[in-house]
């Protein structure tokens, strides 16, 4: 059906998106999951309270967020090309995927952190366990199963995102459904691409889903 | 007891809780000694104050005025490092157990043993002989969602006793869990008591628990104390109003039960003449207010008739006519006893 050449651009685009969004979402992970935990323990009931930085946090996030994630690709293409030397390819994509996942997935943390029974962390601090105990010892890992659902919904919107870039040169099968089936009118390619996604999606929401259930003790 | 120096000293507390535009004041100048070795126990309707009472006594919640001396120490001198040190000599169990619910019942006893630094093979082997102490030894793998109410508490207290704990405190501990299984916790807190020389500060709403397990008990009242004493004293001769409300509330119990629906049951003969309403009332435990009655025992049939008022509770009410009509009774119910 294809030729040998477009069944090997359509392999390494899959290449592509999944090194796009796995790396986005692992790098993503390394700023929100922090800053989750800063927005939960900085809350007025929290952990430690700090109103003022609270806001700020919520501030910025909502920014971020507000931005529409093509527009912030473009906006950021210096920062882009600072880090990266260039402004096509996946791995200049992997700047923009992070600064537009990191507050997405901060206000997951934040809201799978919340679901942790407030009972629970009071009985830690009878206990004498200080602040920091309490956010390794009892607010992440009775908060796992969520964090992993948070994940799964992550890695997926992160994905999305990413053909998104396809428009700029962004790579992966984003570009190539753009290239074949917008510019040139290949519809199986782009029906092929899209089909790939619509797969890779399920998959890795599947996975989530089996390892938040491994992980669940609360049934 | 009373020579013995109190572990737990409470001078004029106090507890405001500020809101956006109103305060609440959740305890007012409480004055209280806890000896060493004594089960204690704090008594008082629900909002009373005395879950923060005992949220001051760990300074889970910081006092607005007051003392609070545990073990010599004037808490409110320490550090923050200082007063996590202390509360590890203070275990605390909750009324909906608190366990983590991602860690095995071994894990959670574990877990205080970590916080004080203990080796994991260490906190294990301790753990393991606290299960043995709460008669849990076969559960140490189980997670908490697989364990009763009654199981769960079990585990709630052994983790709280992992550091030695010299008192234990017991926030509405058994308030979740059915009468027997309160029976059971009760009797192994008692045990603990005696074996471990633990002191025991029991917060409850039930008298039966205070009266089941502790030596002195004081009644709060509206973020005051309204009386405290021994037991047996409070029980015999109550001199605050709130201790005779809660000794005696049977006072006011029989006007909130009885209900408005009244019935007549009219005897024609077609019964024999027995305890009827006396037998009725042992069988469905509930009560009913004669507000009339004029039978005649003939020859061994009851005639006349007798108006009662119905408990307040529909089910029972409607369960008692049906009870009376079974019984060959004809039954109507009445807007009044005319």
């Amino acid at each position: 059906m294809f030729s040998p050449v477009v069944i090997k651009m359509i392999v390494r685009g899959l290449g592509e998106t999944l090194y796009m969004t796995l790396l986005s979402t692992a790098l993503a992970y390394v700023l929100g999951l922090p800053l989750g935990v800063i927005l939960v323990i900085t809350e007025k009931d929290g952990l430690c309270p700090n109103i003022y930085l609270n806001k700020i946090l919520n501030v910025v996030i909502n920014l971020t967020r507000s931005v529409p994630f093509l527009i912030l690709l473009v906006a950021v293409l210096p920062l882009t090309r600072a880090i990266v030397g260039t402004t096509i390819g996946s791995s200049a994509t992997v700047v923009p995927l992070v600064i537009a996942a990191a507050p997405f997935i901060a206000r997951l943390v934040e809201s799978s952190l919340k679901e942790v029974d407030i009972g629970v962390i009071e009985a830690a601090q009878s206990m004498g366990a200080n602040p920091k105990e309490i956010i390794y010892k009892v607010l992440l890992p009775e908060a796992l199963p969520s964090l992993i659902v948070g994940a799964a919904i992550a890695v997926t919107t992160i994905l999305s995102y990413s053909a998104m870039a396809g428009f700029v040169g962004g790579g992966g099968l984003g570009t190539i459904a753009i290239n074949y089936g917008y510019h040139r009118y290949q519809k199986d390619i782009m029906f092929i691409t899209v089909a790939l996604l619509v797969i890779v999606v399920q998959v890795l929401q599947e996975i989530g889903m089996k390892l938040a259930a491994v992980f669940d003790k609360r049934k | 007891m009373k020579n013995k120096e109190p572990i737990i000293r409470l001078l004029n507390l106090s507890k405001t809780f500020r809101g956006a535009d109103n305060e609440v004041k959740a305890l007012e100048d409480i004055t209280l000694d806890i000896y060493a070795g004594e089960i204690f126990g704090i008594i008082g309707m629900s909002g009373a104050g005395k879950s923060t009472l005992v949220r001051c006594i760990n300074f889970l919640e910081k006092p607005t005025k007051g003392t609070v001396i545990f073990d010599g120490q004037d808490l409110s001198t320490l550090t923050r490092s200082e007063l996590y040190k202390v509360r590890q000599s203070m275990g605390m169990i909750f009324q909906q157990f608190n366990l983590l619910m991602q860690r095995t019942a071994l894990g959670n006893i574990c877990f205080p043993l970590e916080i004080a630094g203990w080796k994991k093979t260490e906190a294990e082997a301790r753990a393991k002989e606290l299960l043995e102490l709460v008669g849990m030894a076969d559960k140490a793998d189980a997670y908490p969602a697989q364990l009763s109410g009654g199981q769960q508490q079990r585990v709630a207290i052994a983790r709280a006793l992992a550091t030695n704990p010299k008192v234990l405190l017991c926030d509405e501990a058994t308030s979740a869990l059915d009468p027997s299984t309160t029976r059971g916790v009760l009797t192994l807190l008692k045990d603990i008591n005696k074996r471990l020389g633990i002191t025991i500060v029991v917060i409850t709403h039930e008298m039966s628990v205070i009266e089941e397990i502790c030596q002195r008990v004081t009644i709060i009242d509206n973020g005051r104390i309204a009386e405290t004493g021994n037991v047996e004293e409070i029980f015999t001769k109550p001199k605050s109003v709130a201790a005779r409300r809660l000794v005696f509330p049977e006072d006011k119990k029989i006007e909130q039960l009885m209900g408005s629906r009244c019935c007549r049951i009219v005897f024609d003969g077609n019964s024999s003449f027995e305890p009827i309403i006396a037998t009725m009332v042992l069988e469905f435990r509930h009560t009913v207010n004669i507000l009339f009655a004029d039978t005649k025992n003939i020859d061994g049939q009851a005639f006349g008739q007798i108006v009662i008022q119905l408990p307040e509770a529909k089910s029972v009410a409607d369960r008692m006519i049906g009870y009376l009509r079974s019984k060959g009774l004809t039954v109507e119910e009445v807007d009044g006893y005319v």
